[in-house]
């Protein structure tokens, strides 16, 4: 076995230790859900073996052309769906700020009108028949990445009695290596119900909160049809190997 | 002048929700005709080396429920030890083994995974790690995504020699990552919480 240990390239450097208070707990019982899901004991650290140093890799041949388009990637034929059209864009980065070149990102969202196409959705808005809600695309070597929607609609959910989720779009992230894996949710600038929902109040940094929010860029609009929204994403980064002539991190 | 380090913070996480079939698992959902077929339905393809095993268990909160809206993802090494990655730095993968899988659990909170047993995978300090599959786990009422290791219970001479498991040994609490094999089929239960909850990692 000792031959597959020679030569070949350098071991891909392990990841920073993850930051936690960029995080929310596992039990935050203002989101109620997290009480019987929240694993009491402390999690095991130990820095990243082989197994979290690679991971699975798509490749740009498994798109379908409208994947990343969800006003036509579900609506009939010459139809498309009900909204406020935009583009959300962005650039995918870890934390040395290197951008993540040919890696997968998943998207989900409510329609227009806040309802999900879901078996166990229970609000009462409309489907739209034209909007199924799911997107996919991959970033390209730069590490940009962009897709076209309409605004989702904030939507009513039990919590609280009373409790809505602001406007926002899932997001699934990987990385060059399974440890990068991430689920998050975007959120739009100046949207009032995102100081009081509870599942983004499971995070207590607020400079936290605010990188979940994008920023409208009227820059990159295209009159008369979609407005943008810029979305920065950033994954776990590398540190350094020095066993190379250039430290693989840097 | 000193430098500054200023690394970027990592993109804070969020759960998956109620809703996670349909980004994950679309076609599962009743979203069809977007994509062909759901990511991660086969882990390994025809012709792939080593021994075809069944990985199967349930995902169970605190209270004893199933957790019926979960997302599980495995991610493997060949039966070589080798991963089919573009970070593994060793050539040779085998290409029938795709190594990753994803599965929405059933109204049971269960998952089942056709793939074959990996191989030995080295250490960061020399020697190997013991066979292993690593496990993500996201739902609602999941703030960030879970990850844990199964090992598995016909390799107690290599898992005695794993450094993670030595860890959770410590504790008293290594068995909850071995996964029962009985024949082909290898049994594996996730406990989020309560006596039994399984070890998650922080890697
Ligand atoms: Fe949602």
């Amino acid at each position: 076995m000792n031959d597959r240990l020679a030569n070949a390239r350098a071991e891909a450097g392990a990841f920073m230790e993850r930051d936690h208070s960029q995080h929310p707990p596992a039990y935050a019982p203002g989101y109620k859900s997290s009480v019987l899901r929240a694993p009491k004991q402390a999690r095991i650290s130990f820095a990243s073996t082989l197994s979290e140093k690679t991971g699975p890799a798509f490749g740009h041949n498994m798109l379908g052309e409208l994947d990343n388009d969800l006003i036509v990637n579900y609506a009939k034929p010459g139809e498309e769906a009900i909204g406020q059209r935009i583009v959300v864009h962005g650039q995918l980065l870890d934390q040395n700020a290197k951008p993540v070149p040919n890696v997968l990102i998943e998207f989900w969202q409510a329609n227009a009108g806040g309802r999900y196409r879901h078996k166990r959705e229970g609000y009462r808005a409309v489907l739209d028949p034209n909007f199924g809600g799911f997107g996919r695309t991959i970033t390209d070597e730069n590490g940009y990445y962009w897709f076209r929607t309409v605004k989702p609609g904030a939507y009513p959910w039990p919590n609280g009695v009373n409790d809505w989720r602001p406007a926002h779009i899932h997001f699934s992230l990987f990385g060059s290596g399974f440890a990068q894996r991430l689920i998050s949710q975007m959120y739009f600038e100046g949207d009032p119900m995102i100081a009081i929902c509870p599942i983004v109040n499971t995070i207590s940094d607020k400079a936290a909160i605010d990188r979940l929010v994008a920023r409208l860029d009227m820059n990159n609009t295209i009159p008369m049809d979609l407005r943008a929204y810029r979305f920065d994403i950033v994954l776990r980064g590398r540190r350094s190997t020095f066993f190379e002539n250039r430290p693989e991190g840097n | 002048m000193v430098t500054r380090l200023d690394y970027l913070k990592e993109t804070p996480s969020q759960t998956a929700g109620p809703y996670v079939h349909i980004g994950m698992t679309p076609n599962w959902s009743g979203i069809s005709g977007v994509i062909p077929e759901d990511l991660g339905s086969q882990v390994v393809t025809d012709g792939v080396k080593g021994e075809r095993i069944t990985v199967a268990g349930r995902v169970v909160d605190g209270g004893g429920n199933p957790v019926s809206d979960c997302v599980v993802e495995i991610w493997q090494a060949d039966a070589g030890g080798i991963y089919n990655s573009p970070a593994e730095h060793r050539t040779g993968a085998d290409p029938h083994c795709i190594g990753w899988g994803r599965q929405a659990a059933d109204e049971n909170g269960r998952f089942v995974f056709d793939t074959i047993k990996p191989g030995a995978v080295p250490a960061p300090n020399g020697g190997f790690m013991a066979p292993h599959i690593t496990f993500w786990i996201v739902a609602r009422g999941i703030n960030i995504g879970l990850q844990t290791r199964m090992y598995f219970s016909d390799e107690a001479d290599a898992n005695r020699k794993d450094p993670i498991l030595a860890k959770a040994r410590m504790i008293g609490r290594d068995g909850t990552m071995i996964g029962q094999r009985e024949g082909d089929s290898v049994t594996f239960d996730i406990y989020l919480q309560g006596e039994n909850e399984t070890v998650f990692l922080d890697i």
